[in-house]
């Protein structure tokens, strides 16, 4: 077993995902033979290689700092599910 | 799609008329392939590209129907990544190639099925129901551009846009007996476009044929200052009148016919290489011993990026948002279990497993470094050829009902078309030959950075050779 | 000795002042109405992509270069995954692996002696929205004008050893973030923010003693304040034979006292891995050398300076160089009249005085350069006394107005021509015969009686040094 129940739960919490027992059960067997296969990674010695996100080697894109300028409070909340005086609205923050 | 220009020209084609029979055969057909169609939209930019051609200021892509992947924004259209949790999201912006498009005078006539959130490889895990092949609606037309695919096998479009992250582009068109390119990362602005795996990810022209494919592409290629990964360097107009081959060195790599490969796919796959070679190309056996683990690499990287890229889809400032118990951490929980479907919860499972403490070093890290051996074998290759040839995907398109449990298997169907992501590399997936069944098969061919002309040119002279692009489901 | 050591390692967050966000070209201007300083990318819309503000990168360089850092060549963006409704795309772009910055430091002075602190890395990263509570319903509000707003995060060594050492830390950062002109130094805006780990350990041990972290102190005495309660805290704690719990501790300034934020046990796994929407920056030698030509003296060289220049005490050089604009005001003064230390002197008592009461920093004072060494001119020239001088500069300060105008307005100028007052002491000396006489025969003592008449006689005007002068010729002739 590559990953166990209580880490199913835990990789759920951290994601935000709310899971039934059958969900778990089932991502728990679907994650082990995934992760099974890519056992196979081990095989490579990958020493001394640096790790690489894209394919392309261009570097150093930036922009100016001007101002473009902003949208408009209709279209900032055009998709807001609750707002209310600009603000978007959300259960209670405990901080 | 040259076709359609040709004959608006000529005047025996007007767009309105066009556009409204494209839109009643929408309607009426059951392919759904489409999740929003326009037809207001569609009608009005109709008459506006009539009214262009009148005066005689068009373009080729003046009037000409479009369709557009429902997972790059369109301002004012609703775009839902086929997810439950975007169903209601109408973007207030255009993605760049959208714009380009539009400045173009194309007609955007809908937006396209796909995986949810462009994951899969079937155009199933939609949440507006799957995708059909035109050529057998029995089965399923690929993924995840499967609607893509499906409209224009059918005819429904003139030319569409799919996205692909790991074949998403080219198995479909496999599957759908047409034309589609995968292009050089960097080369089309990925700004609107909902983001998979961010590394991974390019827009992408489908058409049924080579030509048209490269109207598509010149239109929507180009540097883009809001795509920091975007290239900024020249862009030549594709040549649309076909090369000589003569002398152009093609690869065959051993490992793009090894097990796993259905033996109709490949006897195709092997005519269409001999196609070439009559044209007057010379074929080099290559081996490429590190695409093996493509499979197992893409996986990691692209669920890594993915996991975080859709941890914004929280109910907070966009999309449908379940309140659960009215406590916050709740509603994350209920909007994501209930917004998500099964294939999309996997994946952000499994990336964020892949990211955790503890982990990161023998998943993300590995797989980052085994992506460089990767790239540097393709480069390696490229020196002694010009192109590398194979198939698009192992088997042709299956039964919606013959879908495998295990999500592996379905992972390695993208096993040939997975590469050339990982390196960044342009592919493009031409229809090669029918099964017994009558099913299109795909053949791939894929070049060096940038060099989609050589690419489409390969493409354009074998389809001015070969029928398979001609024949209509 | 003390039974205890300290040890505090701090971590300050400096919003800075470009024009734009760091990825977006939102204005970072502060105060607008909820989300209406915001676009699809700040907002972490789908499909949106981010574009590095090359300011954020320059600014970086030049607090790294300014705190002594190694400016690091090769820098990826990262992104740290977490959820929070202020945090719009679920993860903030940062800086984890190689920061901009690494390895320099901060020297201080705390009391007498000087103390380099080390500075541990500074890198680059956007600032969040904000979430206000709603007072009566289980609601948040969210707002993210502030959402992409350039950061500089300064994580300091855990050299510091004490609250004042703390504080003394914190000023000068604050103070050189402020001469590069590169943040506001605002601790009550929020546009300086500081968090503090802390733990005590028995005097001399080798072993760290368990860490707290303090957060929501929005002033210097705050700060202060804060680490004194966390300190003891955690020394009571350790004294009795308990165990510190490893924790965040947030600072209620209303009841002064830390609060424990009881952050769940699902202990902080960000994920942290590098940003694919964005490409690797690479700082080169030109980049750096260009900004390090622009680089402004720094306030511990300037007050160096002050001191070696203008021969002023090492108090006044510190008074002085508490800002860059005071600075200035102070060299401009100097430019114009050759007497540091007299203007020193007024800068630290009246300038400092109006700016106080004003509530108003130094390029809003009314006083001009000009105008305060034009009035040390008259000093100098007896036209007015210094007295009088306390007068005109509450109304410069007040109206505006130069003190010649003033000066000559309130009729002030003191009578210096001496014939006009040699005059009066002939009077004053024909008029006190009996004084005279006394004063002559060797009461010298009755001077003062003479000054006072030849005061009263000119209403005042009279220049005290010529009158003395002149009525000791007189009576002595």
């Amino acid at each position: 077993m590559k990953i166990t129940e209580p880490e199913v739960v835990h990789v759920a919490r951290l994601a935000r995902l709310k899971l039934n027992t059958g969900e778990v059960e089932q991502f728990q067997k679907d994650l082990n033979s995934i992760l099974g296969y890519m056992d196979m990674l081990s095989e490579i010695d990958t020493t001394g290689i640096t790790p690489v996100v894209h394919a392309t080697n261009i570097m150093n894109v930036m922009r100016p700092d001007t101002i473009i300028g902003s949208q408009t409070l209709s279209d900032a909340l055009s998709n807001a599910p609750k707002h209310k005086a600009g603000n978007i609205v959300v259960p209670k923050v405990i901080e | 799609m040259l076709e359609t220009a040709r004959q608006y020209r000529c005047s025996t084609l007007r767009p309105t008329e066009l556009v409204d029979d494209l839109l009643a055969r929408i309607r009426s057909g059951s392919l759904n392939a489409f999740i929003t169609v326009d037809e207001a939209g569609a009608m009005r930019d109709a008459g506006k590209a009539e009214k262009a051609l009148k005066q005689g200021s068009g373009d080729t892509l003046t009037g000409i129907p479009v369709a557009v992947k429902d997972n790059i924004c369109t301002r004012g259209i609703k775009t839902t990544c086929a997810s439950k949790i975007l169903a209601n999201f109408v973007p207030t912006y255009d993605a760049t190639v959208v714009e380009r498009l539009r400045n173009r005078g194309a007609i955007i006539i809908g937006k396209t099925n796909l995986d949810e959130f462009a994951m899969g490889s079937t155009t199933t895990t939609s949440t507006f129901g799957p995708a059909k092949n035109p050529w057998d609606e029995t089965r399923t037309p690929g993924g995840s551009s499967g609607g893509s695919a499906a409209a224009v096998a059918a005819g429904l479009c003139a030319g569409a846009l799919g996205s692909d992250t790991g074949g998403s582009i080219r198995q479909p068109a496999s599957f759908c007996g047409i034309t589609g390119l995968k292009p050089t990362y960097g080369s089309v602005s990925r700004f609107g476009l909902v983001a998979f795996a961010s590394s991974l990810d390019q827009i992408g022209p489908m058409a049924r044929t080579a030509r048209d494919t490269a109207v598509l592409y010149d239109a929507i290629k180009g540097h883009d200052p809001s795509d920091s990964t975007s290239v900024p360097r020249g862009y030549p107009a594709i040549d649309l009148k076909s090369p000589d081959m003569n002398g152009i060195r093609i690869g065959v790599p051993d490992e793009f016919f090894a097990e796993g490969l259905s033996p109709e796919v490949a006897l195709s796959v092997r005519r269409g290489i001999s196609t070439f070679e009559g044209l007057g190309a010379r074929i080099i056996p290559i081996s490429l011993p590190y695409i093996r683990y493509g499979v197992a690499v893409y996986y990691i990287i692209a669920t890594a990026e993915a996991s975080s890229n859709l941890a914004r889809y929280d109910g907070v400032r966009y999309g449908v948002r379940k309140e659960g118990s009215g406590d916050l951490t709740d509603m994350y929980m209920e909007t994501r279990a209930q917004g998500f479907g099964a294939e999309v919860k996997r994946r952000i499972m499994l990336g964020t497993y892949a990211l955790s403490a503890g982990y990161y070093d023998a998943y993300y890290k590995k797989a980052s470094q085994v992506r460089v051996l990767i790239s540097q074998e393709f480069e390696a290759a490229f020196t002694r050829c010009d192109l590398i040839a194979g198939p698009t995907a192992p088997v042709c398109a299956f039964g919606l009902d013959e879908m495998m449990d295990d999500p592996l298997s379905i992972y390695l169907l993208d096993i040939y078309t997975i590469p050339a992501n990982l390196a960044g590399l342009p592919a493009l997936s031409l229809p090669c030959g029918f099964s017994g069944e009558g099913m299109p098969v795909g053949m791939q061919l894929i070049a060096p950075h940038f060099r989609e002309d050589t690419l489409l040119g390969a493409g354009m002279a074998f389809q001015d050779h070969t029928g398979f692009h001609e024949v209509r489901p | 000795m003390r039974e205890y050591d300290i040890v505090i390692g701090l971590e300050v967050h400096a919003q800075l002042l470009t024009s734009t966000k760091i990825f977006c070209g939102c204005s970072t201007k502060a105060g607008l109405p909820p989300n209406t300083n915001t676009c699809p990318v700040c907002m972490g819309m789908p499909g949106i992509l981010p574009v590095l503000n090359r300011k954020v990168v320059a600014y970086g360089i030049k607090l790294g270069l300014a705190t002594h850092c190694s400016i690091t060549r090769r820098n990826i963006f990262a992104r740290k995954n977490y959820f929070y409704p202020d945090l719009p795309k679920g993860y903030q772009i940062t800086q984890y692996e190689n920061p901009l910055g690494e390895h320099g430091f901060l020297e201080i002075e705390v009391g007498h002696s000087s103390k380099r602190i080390g500075i541990t890395r500074i890198h680059m990263e956007e600032d969040a929205g904000k979430n206000i509570h709603d007072e009566h319903e289980p609601l948040s509000y969210v707002d993210f004008n502030r959402a992409g707003v350039p950061l500089l995060e300064i994580v300091s060594e855990p050299d510091i050893t004490s609250t004042e050492e703390a504080v003394a830390y914190l000023k000068e950062l604050r103070q050189v973030l402020m001469y590069l002109d590169i943040c506001d130094g605002n601790m009550e805006e929020g546009s300086f923010r500081c968090d503090a780990n802390i733990s005590v350990k028995p005097a001399g041990s080798e072993q760290f003693g368990i860490r707290t972290e303090l957060k929501n102190m929005n002033s210097f005495k705050n700060v202060q304040k804060a680490l004194e309660f966390e300190i003891n805290r955690h020394i009571g704690i350790v004294k009795s034979g308990g165990r510190v719990e490893q924790d965040t501790m947030l600072w209620n300034a209303a009841e002064n006292r830390t609060y424990s934020m009881r952050s769940k046990e699902e202990s902080h796994d960000y994920r942290y891995f590098p940003e694919p929407d964005l490409l690797p920056l690479e700082v080169d030698d030109a980049w750096i050398e260009e900004v390090r030509s622009l680089l402004p003296e720094l306030p511990s060289a300037r007050r160096r300076r002050f001191q070696l220049q203008y021969g002023i005490p090492e108090y006044d050089a510190d008074v002085l160089t508490q800002s860059k604009p005071l600075a200035d005001y102070f060299e401009k003064c100097t430019h114009l009249l050759d007497s540091p230390k007299e203007i020193s002197n007024w800068i630290m008592t009246s300038v400092l005085r109006v700016l106080n009461e004003k509530g108003i920093d130094i390029s809003a004072l009314t006083v001009t350069p000009e105008m305060l060494t034009d009035m040390l001119s008259l000093i100098k020239k007896g036209t007015i006394s210094i007295s009088m001088a306390k007068d005109v500069f509450s109304e410069m300060a007040g109206t505006g107005r130069s003190s010649a105008e003033i000066v000559k307005s309130r009729g002030l100028e003191q009578v210096s021509d001496e014939v006009d007052l040699r005059d009066k002491v002939r009077d004053i000396i024909e008029n006190n015969p009996a004084e005279t006489e006394k004063y002559r025969a060797g009461k010298t003592q009755l001077l003062g009686f003479f000054v006072g008449q030849l005061m009263k006689a000119t209403r005042g005007k009279a220049n005290p040094k010529i009158a003395n002068k002149i009525i000791k010729e007189m009576l002595d002739s």
